[in-house]
């Protein structure tokens, strides 16, 4: 479990002698078993909350508590408790495989050093090179690699910092079904990434960073708080005066209606789809149209993410001000 | 296994995989043991001809009932033994600004530091990883020019000064304490360079003082005799505590992490 109550992080940074503000006053609670997605613009402090809550830097004020340690107090015990694949894999090159984990093996403490160095070593599919140097690795080995560093002490929680980046469609798949099985061990994943499908796909929440914490929630919640839930009803007929007849219904928030070479697309918010889709498709049904399906509107997270950087720059014209 | 050794044995076998790493470790050795012998070779052949080179009066006088030639070899030998002793400083030098700057640059260092191994830990780990080869190398180096020293110097009496407890104190006490002198200063260049050769080449104006003292032996301004030896081996041990201070409140974690560019 995770938890930061107020965690701010300022660096001494600018030459006039103020401070630059990395981390404001983050309020976070990632729970046991979930993936987190930590996402951001660069420069947002997701690296440097991670560093934080890895005791690799300290917070300016504020507390933090990883596996219920203490940041600051149980720092030792925190990295004993976490595994942390950093953003560029930081591995020895001119070291062997074998010898780069069997080295961090030591400094975890792990008490069967060889049988994990192995277990892992195979688990991704990296046996065969062991004894190969590490320089002459490719992005996407030396990315499984150093996943297999951070995982040889079995940590409980597990931060990811850009783990598929730079890595082709076949290697981030292999990473993407990983961080899968860990899920299902019940480890704790916290994933900064820009990869906004990866987030998507993997992550149960997401935390959309600028400084301080702008909104955290469901992939799914994020959406709807953002646009609210929409239905696509696609339609035979354009010619009847359909769009009309949702519009008098009550719950009918908004509705748009697009023209297509085979029909029609009409587009309505609705807060209970659920409840309200049968009523709305016996009402078109009745006057005369042909339902061909009905589906949810999706949005993807790349457009609840930009919209809410853009809200944060305080762009009014943009649909985050819905916010 | 202990984290220190761990660290040790790492650093070894990536640093000496190193060329020119290597090279220091290796060749310098080697060249600073063989000129003094070859020295003492080329002028034993001369050792009861009375004929003596120029050197500082001071030490004509001191060679006591040397004969003049076998006084001079024992001068000579006493520069070339200072220029000896650049190999505590000269060996950590090298290992040292690949080991913390070649990490730094490589990124290797935040994983490291992501790992429960305490400052303390790591700073000894990379020290002695450092300071070890440079000790080894010279008290190595120094017993095989006693070893040759026995064989080429046929003058009981020139032997007996060449090793005279002046020179054990230099290559056993003040050689080490050099070498941490060495590895501290290259910690605190460490955090202003980003290059291994930079910090290298920054880092090796530890060997400025000692050049000094050659000099200053060969021009006359004074004279080494073990209670500089031991004057000096006192100032650097306070030097010492002073560097050790400073370079393990300059390799804290967030100053390396976000401090050293």
């Amino acid at each position: 479990m995770i938890r930061t109550n107020a965690l701010t992080k300022q660096f001494p940074g600018h030459k006039d002698g103020s401070a630059v503000l990395a981390v404001d006053r983050l309020d976070l609670q990632v729970e046991e078993g979930q993936v987190f997605g930590f996402l951001g613009p660069n420069g947002a402090g997701k690296t440097t909350t991670v560093r934080m809550l890895t005791c690799l830097v300290g917070p300016t004020s504020g507390d933090a508590w990883v596996n219920n340690l203490k940041v600051g107090r149980d720092d030792t015990d925190i990295r004993r408790s976490v595994g942390l694949l950093t953003e560029t894999p930081g591995l020895y090159d001119r070291l062997s495989a074998e010898k780069n984990l069997t080295i961090f093996a030591h400094l975890y403490e792990v008490k069967d050093v060889r049988g994990q160095v192995e277990k892992y070593l195979r688990m991704l599919g990296l046996w065969d090179r062991r004894d190969d140097l590490t320089g002459n690795f490719s992005r996407g080995m030396k990315q499984k690699l150093a996943i297999c560093r951070a995982l040889l002490h079995e940590p409980k929680v597990l931060f990811l910092d850009e783990p598929t980046s730079g890595l082709d469609p076949e290697a981030a798949k292999l990473v993407h079904d990983f961080i899968a099985e860990l899920k299902a061990e019940g480890r704790m994943i916290f994933m900064c990434t820009h990869n906004l499908d990866e987030a998507d796909r993997l992550c149960d929440r997401i935390g959309v960073m600028k400084q301080r914490l702008l909104v955290v929630d469901t992939p799914q919640n994020l959406r709807r708080r953002l646009y609210g839930r929409k239905v696509v009803f696609h339609l035979r007929r354009a010619d009847l005066p359909l769009a009309e007849l949702v519009r008098a219904l009550p719950f009918a928030r908004e509705v748009q209606t697009v023209e297509l070479a085979t029909g029609s697309k009409m587009v309505v918010g609705l807060d209970d789809p659920e409840a309200q889709n049968p009523i709305i498709v016996r009402k078109l049904v009745e006057a005369g149209a042909d339902v061909q399906f009905v589906g949810e509107l999706r949005y993807s997270l790349e457009d609840v993410y930009l919209s809410l950087i853009q809200a944060s720059r305080g762009n009014s014209e943009h649909r985050g001000k819905a916010l | 296994m202990n984290k220190i050794q761990v660290i040790i044995d790492k650093e070894w076998a990536e640093v000496f995989k190193n060329r020119l790493v290597l090279f220091t470790v290796i060749l310098l050795p080697l060249f600073f043991t063989a000129m003094p012998l070859v020295i003492l070779y080329a002028t034993s052949s001369n050792a009861g001809n009375s004929d003596v080179m120029d050197m500082p009066p001071q030490f004509a006088r001191i060679c006591g009932d040397l004969a003049g030639a076998a006084c001079t070899q024992v001068f000579i030998v006493s520069q070339f033994m200072l220029l000896f002793m650049m190999l505590p400083l000269a060996i950590p030098v090298a290992i040292s600004a690949y080991s913390i700057v070649g990490e730094k640059t490589t990124r290797c260092l935040e994983p490291l530091l992501a790992t429960p191994i305490t400052t303390i830990e790591l700073i000894v780990g990379k020290g002695l990883a450092a300071a070890i080869p440079a000790i080894v190398a010279t008290w190595g180096g120094f017993a095989i020019f006693a070893v040759g020293a026995w064989f080429i110097v046929t003058n009981p009496a020139v032997y007996a000064r060449i090793l005279d407890p002046m020179w054990l104190i230099a290559v056993l006490v003040v050689g080490p304490l050099m070498a941490v002198a060495a590895v501290n200063v290259s910690i605190i260049v460490s955090s202003r360079v980003s290059d291994p050769r930079t910090a290298e080449q920054v880092s090796m104006v530890v060997i400025v003082p000692l050049l000094g003292m050659f000099f200053g032996q060969m021009a006359g301004l004074f004279l080494l005799d073990t209670q500089l030896i031991l004057a000096t081996a006192v100032v650097l041990a306070l030097v010492d505590i002073g560097l050790v201070y400073l370079g393990v409140e300059m390799f804290q974690r967030e100053t390396i992490l976000t401090k050293w560019k």
